[in-house]
């Protein structure tokens, strides 16, 4: 009986956030009309304007455990340093919907020049950013978009185009375009995840792909035990299968490391997005060959330095404007106020060792 | 099974009324090796695969960790108390451990550590639901959270990568001797001592006495607190065991290893025949349990079945095994009743 009690009160729980959520949003909306003022009625971009002294930024991660963003977060910080600006992290503990509406609405009262942001849910945030957007707060989302209406400008690792694409053609070329694959994702509703693999199914349907099949894509919640037993279940369901790309740093790791241990051990090719520092125990042990990310460091360091933009007045957030990003060079802003950090980096056991994070 | 322990005294309708007994939980015990024989029978079918050895070393690598929590969840749930906080236990031991052994600790001092972290919350769940009498749900539940702050806490961010721990403990996580992987060696190990405890010694019996009945347990002398307190200890050092073992499985740990899967052992240990409401099944039961539950998961990844049927079919399970429980005490009862009546 316990666990049904459990249940109950996990219910309860959530009928208490969706309580809270539900009065967020409609204290927005009878609060609209501030809000769209620094897109149309803000003073002009001037990119030769000096990037301000001393700004107060804040980022707020998807949740404050996730090693990934922890890497984004510090880069971002440091890269403050070198325009004399000021950063911390803040963030809540598990990555829910509603847990970074509370750590927006401190923010915004602790009056912070710019605050960038990882969604958690791109609608869930969006009412408290709008009230932070009316008070002059400046808002780059990063690594997961905020709803376009609610934030000024969004960092993008990749553009989700070029990851699909790339993926695909990287394990091509490691099986010979020829024979059954696999895609080991992360939750079946994950946004990002769910884009890829739209265009990795594309990018398939080239002519050169004839002979690669996409047999199954399966699921392991972005869990060790569950990505582990779905690798597992993969390889036997569909004894014939060449190759499997996991393009989620979990599955590609627990993926990684039952082939490592099991008979599959250089008959499987597994591909995808995960960290240098997860994947060289797999690369050294040849499990691994190549796999792909972005420089979760450089994200951290452009989505700085393009608030940094913003708030001293370089940009406005519109499509076609430049700024500097200080190593990074010059950086275009895209349709919808989106800035692409640039294509997928590949690693393979020659250059593994020279990344750390 | 049941001879050893028969004092020779006993009357003739008290041992064929624990023959009884004995028998309705051996049957219960039976239709899980039923279930799963069907089981594995009906999915062998399908793909010869499922029960080569590789396949078969899978299933018994992943029960490890599970049915290890199990062991100890049950000797807790005998005592018809809970412990919810297994789950976080395994994540903070696993990060801890892992971190120390990255920064060069060896093996042996590591699982010392982990089963000693273990112990630490396991006697801090004890003291507080035997001495301090407060019902275990809240005990548990609040140190699941308290428990998850700290591993949360020491993480902060990390990650353990599998290249930063001694290839001894990577090899112990998917290592075999004679065909046999480690892990499952050591939980059957351990099941077995456990098991052999609360069936044969006095002491052991004492837990079912505190389940069926802790009033009844006091005023015969057994010492509940002091039973209740030892069942934490065992279930917080197989956790903290556990931790360590999954590290040994993963090679990469964040925060929250085994997060959520409290509700996952309590599933398995009452699927496989302990009751939740004390005094009933045994630590073989439950790790059966734990067994069928990992099964049923191997099984509809190879059967192609849709991922989202598991979790509606592991809780089908939880409520057929409830059901059957109930329907089983009562006749036993009734039949119990009808012999004392006649004997």
């Amino acid at each position: 009986m316990t666990p049904m009690r459990l249940t109950a009160v996990t219910a309860l729980l959530a009928l208490g956030v969706a309580a809270c959520s539900g009065t967020t949003k409609s204290t927005v909306t009878s609060a609209p009309a501030p809000a769209p003022a620094s897109s149309s009625s803000a003073a002009k971009a001037d990119p030769n304007a000096p990037i301000k002294q001393g700004l107060k930024l804040a980022f707020l991660p998807k949740a404050i455990n996730n090693p990934y963003e922890t890497i984004v977060d510090n880069a971002g910080i440091e890269a403050a340093k070198e325009y004399q600006g000021e950063a911390k992290e803040v963030g809540p503990s598990d990555a829910s919907a509603s847990s970074q509406i509370s750590y927006i609405n401190t923010l915004t009262q602790q009056g912070h020049d710019a605050i960038l942001i990882a969604a958690n849910d791109a609608n869930a945030v969006c009412g408290p950013l709008q009230q932070a957007r009316a008070k002059g707060i400046k808002i780059v989302a990063y690594d997961s978009d905020a709803a376009p209406e609610c934030r000024d400008l969004f960092i993008n690792q990749a553009s989700s185009e070029e990851v699909g694409r790339s993926q695909v053609k990287l394990l091509a070329g490691m099986i010979g375009n020829k024979g059954d694959i696999a895609i080991l994702s992360a939750t079946a509703n994950a946004t990002n995840q769910n884009t890829w693999i739209k265009f990795m199914k594309d990018e398939l349907g080239k002519p050169e792909y004839k002979d690669m099949k996409l047999v199954k894509v399966a699921y392991g919640d972005d869990d060790d035990q569950k990505s582990f037993t779905q690798t597992q279940g993969l390889l036997q369901a569909y004894p014939n299968l060449k190759g499997i790309i996991s393009p989620t740093t979990v599955g590609i790791s627990a993926a990684a490391r039952y082939i490592s241990g099991s008979k599959y051990k250089g008959k499987v090719v597994l591909t995808g997005l995960g960290t240098p520092n997860q994947m060289r125990q797999f690369v050294k042990d040849k499990t691994v060959e190549k796999f792909a990310l972005w420089n979760p460091k450089d994200l951290g360091y452009l989505a700085s330095y393009a608030a940094a933009a913003l708030v001293s007045g370089q940009i406005t957030g519109a499509e076609g404007e430049t700024f500097k990003a200080g190593k990074l060079g010059e950086r275009t802003i895209g349709k919808q106020g989106e800035v692409i950090l640039g294509p997928p980096f590949t690693f393979d056991a020659a250059n593994i060792d020279q990344f750390d994070y | 099974m049941t001879t050893a322990t028969a004092p020779p005294e006993q009357t003739t309708p008290a041992r064929s009324a624990r023959g009884l007994v004995d028998l309705v939980f051996r049957a219960r015990e039976l239709s899980l090796v039923i279930a799963l024989a069907a089981l594995v029978g009906v999915t062998a079918s399908v793909n010869g695969n499922f029960l080569s050895g590789q396949g078969i070393e899978d299933i018994l690598l992943n029960t490890a960790t599970l049915a290890l929590l199990a062991v100890g969840q049950s000797m807790v749930v005998i005592t018809r108390n809970l412990d919810l906080s297994v789950g976080s236990v395994v994540g903070l031991v696993a990060f801890v451990t892992g971190d120390q052994l990255a920064s060069g600790w060896g093996i042996l001092p590591a699982v010392l550590l982990g089963v000693a972290i273990g112990a630490a919350c396991g006697l801090i769940n004890g003291l507080l639901v035997s001495f301090c009498r407060v019902p275990a749900l809240v005990v548990t539940l609040g140190t699941l959270y308290v428990i998850q702050g700290i591993d949360h806490y020491i993480a902060h961010g990390r990650q353990i990568n599998a290249v930063n721990l001694p290839p001894g403990l990577l090899s112990l996580g998917n290592g075999s001797v004679l065909g046999v992987p480690y892990l499952p060696l050591i939980t059957l190990v351990i099941m077995v001592a456990i098991g052999y405890y609360l069936r044969s010694y006095p002491s052991g019996r004492e837990f079912y006495a505190i389940g069926s009945s802790p009033e009844a347990a006091r005023l015969a002398g057994v010492p509940v607190r002091r039973r209740i307190l030892l069942a934490y200890l065992v279930s917080g050092c197989l956790a903290g065991l556990a931790g360590v073992l999954w590290l040994a499985r993963f090679g990469t740990v964040i925060a929250d290893s085994a997060h959520g899967w409290e509700l996952l052992v309590v599933s398995a240990v009452v699927v496989g025949g302990v009751a939740i409401t004390g005094g009933v099944g045994s630590v073989y039961g439950a790790a059966l349990g734990a067994l069928l539950l990992t099964t049923i998961g191997s099984a509809l990844v190879v059967l192609r079945v849709n991922p989202f049927w598991q979790q509606a079919i592991t809780g089908a399970l939880l409520l057929l095994a409830i059901s059957v429980d109930r329907v089983l005490a009562l006749r036993l009862a009734r039949l119990l009743r009808n012999r004392s009546r006649h004997g």
